[in-house]
């Protein structure tokens, strides 16, 4: 038997690992040809329109679907609120029709009719005191539980501040007390919606009475069967989930969706297909938010600028469950000795929460390492002075200084910075930092490896590729391990059937599919040489896998095709699992991001000049994608950070910028330099894989207001950072 | 979209005949990147819809009457190539200021300036005015992106033609023909919109059936002119405040000036006071400076939208610097 | 680009013959012309008013003709995605505000789910997916794989179009051009780092 180490080789020696290797499915996404789950057109399918809540709160009084059912072209129409139902917020499904074409739906939409009593909403997710105020009103106290006073009820309020945490560390009031520096803020983030752009949805087709086959628009390919199974009374294992591509999820996609449930039941009813994708307007406002949050906060530090305090109060909103930020991550990154935190929920009529990117920690960081800069101003120090020497209340210090480093020699830093404000002109320059930290261990998964007498070689697993290139890594690991060129390992993802995978959240899937298969890979390997080494009489132990031959000692003893042919009329099949505690992947990961920005103080616009990101993430499996997922989290960043928000109308309690003109994204010309530096020292390497997506996503917000701030030499409190904000902190007002 | 007639004419008679049936029930369609949302979300119900693109008159540039003429339906891309309109530099700015190649080939004159406003209550279903139970939407509500003057009425949205303001500045008159085939009048651009006072009014002068044929540019003589838009956005956006300005320059004074101010009320703003002010002095940065704070000094802004006044100051000091090739400074 | 003007066009800019030509395909080229030229003409005979019914119309799509029966009020993007099964374009919002539809009629960018249907008739159609013809793909899919300019991937045939129509009209654009011109697509992934890099290092060659 061969003995193999399933270690990942030495670095000097890989072919493709760690190299820029383009993504292999790219042609058939630029040319349209990858199939969403939204293109799927089967014979018969049969389109959808929703009805939706168009206010903020309110009870369905009348509901009258008869008239719809006869409009031309409609084939069905499925309720899934009924008369005295109550509607929680503004874009909440009511009812689905399936029709021939979508016009034919939305006729069948408008041929409805609905009746709503409204109800008492709430939408100020900044306003704590509003909040406060309305319970105060409608709310009282019984057996020590705030509860909604009856009549009030029946007016729809609800109990609207839920307090969440209160936590005290050491001694604050003193270590303030004998502070050189000591800095009040308060700061905000609002909150974004997802913005997919294919919508959550999916295809539903019936493929026998109790069969069916979903293509789906998930990052959880191997978890959503049984979420469509139970509900309608069908075995799990009589549903196929199928996701070949998936436009964009961030966290978003992981259920099958009252939509997904609606869509399976209409095409039940009509017995044909049925592809049901939400309206961009319905995306918006019911398929995901992150939350937003506020803080009031006090921090302190002594005359070397090492901070000996923080003091938060923060609150925001997730929609009707009332959360927030988690308070487990205030003060962002830093644990600092001395440290109250307390946290309030507001209750909104707002759509529900979902895992966005790096949950909690882009808010958290946006939130706290600004007031971390605004110390540093009181403290009249360079920011990157005082975010250095406070490493050592971080977890990762070391890495950080290496970073900070980096950073600041590729932004020029110390030759640009200025104390804040220092700058003439209407035009003004200003720099700011931020760090970051996420865990990115692997998921559980499971591969089936196959290799063909031929020599071609398969690796199926139930996962998906949300645009990280899960593909690539795995062909990438999979041709290094047997020492082939890429485009003979053939990469099948996407369906339930196969192996079973984790989901993609977390930046756990680059380990998740790295592990497995190249622990199959090696195992493979193994078998074959020992094949090699009978048929070839050779030590097995000596036997190497290189640019497509099998090598002893330096000296080809056959190619890899010979050796495959050795496996008998029957492909080898290998089962990969994961994680393993060996060596292959690893968590924990930090960050270091720097922005120069330009602020044009008589329109309040704010240019990003250059803004830089090191990065490290243990090994890198491919470095063209891993850098494309830094890229790509610094534009989203810059998004929330500069433009992107959730604007809630307080009048009507309605999400009123659901379209892309309102809701405003950074386009190409948005972006200024962006340089990524992947922090990859051996020490890196040798760590192990671990996932990258979400860090990068972290920083961007804390760094472009800390040179926002710079810049002006007046903070502007909440993001996004837009022409108004910025206008109205220049002149003192409320943000 | 609820269904609704194609009809495709080839003359602009036969355009008006087919715009005056089904009582006027029609829309005149033309590069469509409006009208086609204001159908699929049902605020626009036509019967009928008139697609002007087959009528060759209305894609014409031409000189006449020592101005240029230009058919309604001309692209943006096509104004920006033409070397007619060299000297109208207003208007090149403004379509420097459409990022998108999609709208620059799409997008029409005619359909800018009839471009019905983005006010997101409007958007949403609640009308123009947004009055809601008697309620003004739009003062009770996030009025961030609405107007700052002409705002005291029923009226608060914005103007949203992108086109008008370096039109108005320039003098330009639009030809509305119809509705009956012989019936054709000039109007001045600055007349052509109005501030609706109740629902079932419109946004410009046009009745059922007429339709804008031609925008018509007066000679360009000596006048230096320019659009400065605020742009959120380096791509596609609409600016947050914008203003055109068009002046002449004679022995280093200023011999004529007209400077309009766009995206800030329900129609162009023309500020006369702040234009009168510049006449006979030097077009400095100071003599810039005042004119726009006398330019936005009237602003009477709503309770969100402050900051707009300051939009609006800049862009038209930095038009009228633009206009006469000084660096208006920003980014 | 299947524009009959472009066609006699010289310069730098893609050029639908020589693609075809490139893979040995001229010949089908030539006769897809001709039938392209029969069709606007047929198709320019359609009446003057079009009731609101379903109607059959011809629409040339990547040189072939399609005849499908649809109200007037449908539009070129659902006539492409649902009964062509082009979906390469892609349906995002309905205010035409993010580009994933882009198609070019007539040679000029277009978004499809900002026309109606029966608009394109007479008028030639082409959709990303004319971009492959078998393994040769245009540079501007080529580039885009190259410098890794997608990620989900939703957003990138409406980029490829523009960025396609872009560099027809500007084959030496600048960086600021590059930037203002492709403005009118969205990208929720963060791409537009390798759209821009693939743009310019195409206009340094001329466009194409």
């Amino acid at each position: 038997m061969a003995e193999l180490s399933v270690a990942w080789g030495p670095r000097e020696e890989n072919k493709l690992i760690g190299t820029d290797v383009p993504r292999m499915e790219g042609v058939e996404k630029a040319t349209g040809h990858a199939k969403y789950s939204a293109d799927i057109n089967t014979k018969g399918t049969a389109y959808c329109k929703l009805l939706t809540c168009k206010t903020g709160h309110a009870r369905i009084a009348k509901l009258d679907v008869e008239e719809a059912k006869k409009v031309k072209g409609v084939l069905a129409v499925h309720v899934l609120q009924d008369v005295g139902d109550e509607l929680f917020y503004d874009g909440q499904i009511i009812a689905a029709v399936a029709a021939e074409r979508p016009d034919y739906a939305a006729d069948g939409i408008r041929a409805i009719k609905l009746e709503l009593e409204p109800l008492a909403h709430f939408v100020d997710e900044d306003d704590l005191k509003a909040a406060e105020a309305l319970d105060a009103e409608h709310t009282e106290i019984v057996d020590d539980e705030k509860v909604v006073k009856e009549e009030s009820a029946k007016l729809g309020h609800m109990v609207r501040v839920k307090p969440l945490a209160d936590d005290k560390n050491g001694d604050v009031d003193a270590a303030v007390a004998n502070a050189k520096a000591v800095h009040k803020g308060y700061y905000g983030i609002a909150t974004i919606s997802h913005m997919c752009l294919e919508p959550h949805g999916s295809h539903c087709e019936w493929t026998g009475d109790d069969s069916l086959l979903v293509h789906l628009s998930t990052q959880n390919v191997s978890g959503t069967a049984g979420q469509f199974a139970e509900p309608l009374g069908l075995d799990a294992a009589n549903v196929e989930i199928v996701c070949n591509y998936i436009g964009g999820g961030f966290g978003s996609k992981f259920a099958a969706g009252e939509w997904g449930l609606a869509c399976a039941e209409l095409a039940k009813e009509i017995k044909r297909p049925v592809k049901l994708m939400l309206d961009r307007a319905t995306e918006l406002k019911s398929a995901g938010i992150r939350p937003s949050g506020f803080v009031e906060v006090t921090i302190a530090a002594d005359e070397e600028g090492r901070i000996t305090a923080w003091d938060s109060h923060h609150w925001g909103s997730s929609g009707l469950n009332g959360g927030t930020i988690s308070p487990g991550v205030m003060p962002y990154v830093f644990t600092f000795e001395n440290l109250n935190r307390r946290a309030s929920g507001l209750v909104t009529n707002t759509g529900p929460q979902q895992a966005w990117r790096a949950p909690n920690h882009p808010q958290a960081c946006a939130i706290s390492q600004t007031a971390i800069a605004d110390l540093a101003d009181k403290l009249a120090m360079d920011s990157y002075d005082v975010f250095m020497k406070n490493l050592d209340q971080t977890p990762r210090a070391d890495v950080y200084a290496e970073e900070m480093k980096i950073g600041a020699k590729l932004i020029d830093w110390k030759a640009k910075w200025h104390p804040s404000g220092a700058d003439n002109g209407p035009v003004k320059q200003g720099l700011g930092m931020a760090l970051h930290t996420w865990g990115g261990r692997s998921h559980a998964a499971t591969c089936l490896l196959r290799v063909h007498p031929d020599g071609t070689v398969e690796s199926i697993a139930g996962s998906q590729d949300i645009g990280t290139g899960t593909r690539t890594a795995i062909a990438i690991v999979v041709a290094e391990t047997f020492g082939l060129p890429l485009s003979s390992v053939k990469v099948t993802i996407g369906s339930s059937k196969y192996p079973r995978s984790g989901p993609s959240g977390g930046s756990t899937t680059i380990g998740g599919v790295s592990g497995p298969n190249r622990r199959a890979a090696i195992s493979a390997l193994g078998k074959i040489f020992d094949l090699v080494a009978a048929k070839h009489n050779v030590d097995a132990g000596t036997l190497t896998a290189k640019d497509g031959k099998i090598l002893s000692g330096g000296n080809e003893v056959c190619s890899w095709k010979q050796a495959c042919g050795l496996i008998g009329a029957m492909p080898l099949e290998v089962m990969g699992e994961g994680p393993a505690d060996d060596g292959l992947t690893s968590d924990g990961v930090g960050g270091v991001q720097m922005a120069d920005v330009s602020v044009d103080t008589e329109t309040g616009k704010v240019r990003i000049n250059k803004f830089v990101a090191v990065q490290d993430c243990g090994l890198i499996v491919d470095l063209m994608t891993a850098k494309s997922q830094v890229y790509g989290a610094m534009i989203m960043g810059i998004a929330f950070a500069l433009s992107e928000e959730r604007i809630m109308d307080n009048k009507t309690g309605r999400y009123i910028n659901t379209d892309l003109e309102t809701y405003k994204l950074p386009r190409i010309g948005d972006i200024g330099e962006l340089v990524v530096e992947m922090y990859q020292p051996d020490s890196e390497y040798a760590r192990g894989v671990i996932g990258l997506g979400e860090p990068p996503v972290i920083a961007p917000g804390a760094a472009i207001s800390n040179a926002v701030a710079n810049a002006l030499g007046v903070r502007v409190p909440v993001l996004p950072l837009t022409p108004q904000r910025v206008l109205e902190a220049l002149k003192g007002g409320a943000a | 979209m609820r269904p609704f007639e194609y009809a495709r004419p080839d003359t602009e008679a036969e355009a008006l005949e087919m715009l005056n049936d089904h009582g006027g029930n029609t829309a005149v369609l033309a590069g469509g990147t409006d009208l086609i949302s204001l159908m699929k979300r049902e605020l626009v119900t036509p019967d009928r819809v008139v697609d002007l693109k087959n009528v060759p008159s209305l894609s014409e540039i031409r000189e006449e009457d020592g101005g240029v003429r230009i058919g309604s339906l001309v692209t943006l891309d096509e104004m920006q190539k033409h070397p007619l309109l060299n000297n109208y530099q207003s208007l090149r700015h403004v379509i420097d200021g459409i990022r998108a190649i999609q709208i620059q080939h799409m997008g029409t004159l005619g359909g800018d300036l009839c471009h019905l406003p983005n006010c997101w209550y409007f958007r949403s279903g609640y009308g123009l005015l947004a009055i809601e139970r008697g309620v003004s939407l739009v003062e009770a509500g996030d009025n961030r992106y609405h107007a700052i003057f002409g705002n005291q009425g029923a009226a608060k949205f914005v103007s949203a033609s992108r086109f008008a303001p370096g039109l108005v500045a320039w003098g330009a008159r639009v030809e509305v023909i119809g509705p009956n085939p012989q019936q054709s009048e000039s109007i001045p651009l600055e007349h052509f919109y109005i501030t609706p006072k109740l629902s079932n009014q419109g946004v410009t002068v046009l009745k059922p059936g007429q339709l804008i044929s031609h925008i018509w540019l007066p000679v360009a003589r000596q006048q230096q002119s320019a659009t400065y838009e605020v742009l959120q956005m380096e791509g596609l956006d609409w600016p947050l405040a914008a203003a055109a300005s068009c002046v002449e320059i004679e022995g280093g004074v200023v011999q004529s000036a007209k400077i309009v101010m766009g995206h800030v009320a329900p129609t162009p703003i023309v500020a006369t006071a702040a234009a009168t002010i510049l006449l006979g002095n030097a077009l400095t940065v100071d003599a810039a400076n005042l004119a726009a704070d006398i330019a936005v000094s009237q602003a009477t802004p709503l309770s969100n939208n402050g900051y707009k006044v300051q939009l609006a100051r800049t862009a038209v000091k930095r038009s009228l610097l633009k206009a006469i090739g000084h660096p208006e400074g920003g980014i | 680009m299947l524009d009959r003007k472009d066609k006699n066009r010289s310069g730098p800019s893609f050029n639908r013959r020589n693609f075809l030509k490139g893979s040995g395909a001229a010949v089908a080229a030539t006769a897809l012309a001709t039938s392209q030229e029969l069709a606007a003409a047929q198709n320019n005979n359609i009446s003057k008013i079009t009731s609101a019914e379903p109607t059959t119309i011809t629409l040339n799509v990547n040189g072939k003709d399609y005849d499908v029966t649809v109200e007037p009020r449908v539009t070129l993007l659902e006539v492409l995605r649902d009964d062509l099964n082009f979906t390469g374009c892609k349906e995002v919002d309905d205010r035409g505000a993010d580009g994933a539809d882009t198609v070019l009629v007539d040679g000029k960018a277009t978004l499809a789910g900002s026309r109606l249907a029966i608009e394109c008739v007479g008028k030639t159609i082409n959709t990303v997916e004319s971009l492959r013809n078998g393994d040769q793909v245009d540079p501007v899919v080529s580039g885009f794989v190259k410098h890794d300019a997608m990620q989900c991937g939703f957003c990138t045939p409406g980029f490829v179009m523009a960025t396609r129509a872009f560099l027809n009209e500007h084959p030496k654009a600048s960086l600021e051009e590059i930037r203002h011109g492709l403005g009118g697509n969205i990208c929720r992934c963060g791409t537009y780092a390798g759209i821009t890099a693939c743009a310019m290092e195409l206009a340094q060659k001329g466009g194409a």
